[in-house]
């Protein structure tokens, strides 16, 4: 007997799918963010499915703070080239040049927060009626309340006491010259779900998100990567360890866990008894209790 | 997690003090839903607060302005897995003010989660809640009699309160109703079974939500499929391709099958099915697919794929059920645009019919003025007609909403009667 009804995994596809072609059919411009982290790279690959055959009908928009894993960029070139988009980078370097935006200072210092003014003023400038991006509501507690269309007023801000009622399949995508959207495909789906996902489907993620040798400074409770960018301080060593990351940003604020998963099923495995939250790593989070709330209300992802 | 896993989407409604925030932090914490990053910072301001043990709400408080007050103010997702499913929360507040954020919730909702106090029994809000569960059809509706612990695990009181629900739900429109006596403070048949309360043979809300029967929430009789975009990838080997982008509302379509296209009436037959870049030869809701017709047809967005003999009406007045959901009272006569599936139109409220006064259920034909969280039937007429199915039959396609076309404001949810 033909069974009808889905799994879980084909419900939140088919979900992610509707929500794409939503966007396509609502908007004019809209662009896909890319980090080259694995949501946004699942999102991609959900995009190339909502459209075949034709091509994903919208660009690639990778907000750039120069402070990159080498890795991510290789990764990104590459997959552009093989999905045959277009992609746009906005870069934060260029906002700090043109005096837009500066530098932090300090031991902490990252250009985490600058991606805003980064990413709003490419939003004007490419004239983006709605950015796609790979939030999930499971990540943080002021995701938790974003919509699958989540209206931005003309200064790019997110205004969560007048968020649009969002029933059934019916979303509203109207707005005014200036103002914009964001769109969140992938919004009921948490971590396990994406790494259940990248299993079945055999999506190619960066090498980063596997078990590897890596010189890293112990900072804020996790194993930051060295670079170019790190400023050490005098009691910190770098140490050489196999770590991996859960989740990929700035460089200089990712960081990495101590583990052996040097594959997907082995990383799904160590994901299913994980017990911090993936963005338990993230220095940008740990600046206080509402840190993303402020970030979004500001115009961040 | 097995391949055959399901997903529930279930609400919970309760107001402040039933212990609605309490309940699903405990059901996060019990199935092992939180991390140790979150227990620790929910651990620490518990302690801060002067909190014997930890505050299980907490886990699901969320924005800055509603830790401040207490209280919850919008709809909050909160998701967690067991070996046997995936769950979607959608917690909604219990406030009158807010009865837009409980019809938001409830919309998609496999199941409702209805709190009641033991010691308070069914208040205006239970019924309130009811009603709603009942106004937007969520197939399964789970009350949760909360506090079993403050009424010394009485077996009577809570079968009071069970009388007294099924008393006034006998007038709403529920299908399956289930009654749980519960502690969410102390877990009591919340995830484990109750060693307090050996009078309820009945299973504990976890394995409830783990074995309801949602395969057949789903309409799988009534073919229909609007079209969201076409695709024309225009590229060698498909030069000629038009592919129908939609996700299926309800029912099944197979390869061969004869269709007619709605609203022209042009008939065809289904050539192919796309799952991404997988052909397959069926699909059914609420897949998303792409497919292909023999004939070449002009068809696009809104426009709805059916079954010869079973078709939508095609109307342009009709009533609908309508919550209004803005600040911003209706304007007589004023122009709207209307959303059904993929299609818009433009609309007018031609009549409010009568108000329903959601305490008492009393029909109110005299008050004509449709303000914040006013549940009317009304008489909508649009510009063209829509491809229409009662909601009662169909929640896909018997579901709109109304756009203010000065604000782009998102003001009215309607369920055609």
């Amino acid at each position: 007997m033909q069974k009808f009804y889905l799994n879980y995994l084909d419900e939140l596809e088919s979900e992610a799918l509707f929500i794409l072609r939503e966007v396509a059919a609502q908007f004019q411009n809209p662009v896909l963010l890319f980090s080259g982290g694995k949501d946004s790279i699942v999102l991609t690959h959900l995009a190339k499915k909502a459209f075949y055959p034709a091509k994903i009908p919208f660009a690639l928009m990778h907000v750039d703070t120069g402070h990159n894993f080498p890795e991510t960029i290789h990764f990104r070139d590459k997959l552009v080239s093989d999905f045959g988009v277009q992609l746009v980078v906005a870069s934060v370097q260029q906002s700090i040049d043109q005096g837009r935006v500066a530098e932090e200072r300090g031991k902490n210092a990252t250009r985490n927060a600058l991606q805003t003014t980064t990413l709003l003023d490419a939003i004007e400038a490419n004239k983006v009626d709605c950015a796609i991006g790979g939030g999930r509501r499971d990540e943080e507690k002021a995701r938790a309340k974003e919509r699958f269309f989540s209206h931005r007023d003309d200064f790019g801000q997110w205004n969560p006491k007048n968020q649009r009622p969002e029933l059934w399949n019916l979303l509203n995508g109207k707005c005014f010259d200036g103002e914009h959207f964001r769109a969140f495909p992938i919004s009921n789906w948490t971590e396990m779900d994406v790494w259940n996902y990248i299993l079945r489907e055999s999506i190619q993620i960066p090498s980063l998100y596997f078990a590897h040798e890596r010189e890293v400074v112990w900072r804020n409770d996790s194993w930051i990567p060295n670079s170019d960018f790190l400023k050490l301080e005098p009691e910190e060593i770098i140490r050489t360890k196999k770590i991996r990351f859960r989740t990929l940003g700035d460089i200089t604020i990712t960081g990495g866990i101590e583990s052996d998963a040097d594959t997907l099923e082995k990383i799904v495995d160590e994901v299913a008894t994980m017990r911090q939250t993936e963005r338990g790593n993230r220095a940008d989070d740990k600046r206080g209790d509402t840190a993303m709330e402020d970030r979004k209300k500001q115009g961040y992802f | 997690m097995l391949e055959s896993n399901q997903l529930l989407r279930f609400t919970t409604a309760g107001s402040v003090d039933d212990g609605k925030s309490t309940l699903i932090g405990r059901l996060l914490y019990d199935s092992k839903s939180i991390f140790e990053d979150q227990l620790a910072s929910v651990e620490a301001t518990s302690k801060r607060r002067g909190f014997e043990g930890i505050d299980l709400a907490l886990f699901t408080d969320g924005l800055k302005d509603e830790r401040e007050q207490g209280i919850t103010i919008d709809v909050a997702y909160r998701y967690f897995t067991t070996p046997k499913r995936k769950f979607i929360i959608a917690d909604t507040p219990g406030h009158i003010q807010y009865t837009r954020n409980m019809v938001t919730g409830a919309s998609t909702a496999n199941a409702a989660l209805i709190l009641i106090d033991a010691r308070h029994g069914v208040i205006e809000q239970t019924k309130r809640h009811a009603f709603i569960a009942s106004l937007l059809q969520i197939p399964h509706m789970i009350v949760c009699v909360n506090k079993m612990d403050l009424v010394n695990y009485s077996e009577e009181t809570y079968n009071k309160i069970v009388a007294h629900f099924e008393e006034f739900s006998s007038k709403l429109d529920v299908k399956d109703v289930r009654f749980i006596p519960i502690s969410a403070l102390d877990g009591d048949n919340v995830v484990n079974r109750s060693k307090n309360m050996d009078w309820y043979q009945g299973s504990p809300l976890l394995h409830t939500l783990e074995t309801l029967h949602i395969s057949s929430d789903i309409n799988k009789i009534d073919a229909r499929f609007a079209v969201q975009t076409v695709l024309r990838p225009q590229r060698e080997g498909f030069i000629d391709y038009r592919g129908y982008a939609g996700r299926i509302s309800s029912g099944i379509y197979r390869v061969g099958d004869a269709v007619t296209v709605l609203p022209s009436g042009f008939s065809s037959k289904i050539t192919s099915i796309n799952a991404g870049e997988t052909e397959i030869q069926e699909a059914f809701a609420p897949m998303s697919v792409s497919m292909t017709l023999e004939d070449d047809i002009d068809i696009s967005r809104g426009d709805m794929i059916v079954k010869p003999n079973n078709q939508p009406e095609m109307i342009q007045e009709f009533d609908v059920m309508l919550c209004w959901l803005h600040d911003q009272p209706a304007r007589p006569r004023a122009k709207y645009t209307i959303m059904h599936t993929s299609n818009e139109k433009k609309a007018l409220i031609k009549e409010v019919v009568y108000q329903v006064d959601i305490d008492t259920y009393a029909r109110n034909t005299e008050n004509k003025e449709l303000t914040m969280n006013a549940i009317a039937r009304v008489t909508l007429k649009t510009t063209r007609p829509l491809m229409l199915d009662p909601y009662r039959d169909n929640r896909m396609t018997g579901s709109i909403i109304l756009i203010d076309e000065n604000t782009h404001e998102t003001v009215a949810a309607g369920m055609v009667v």
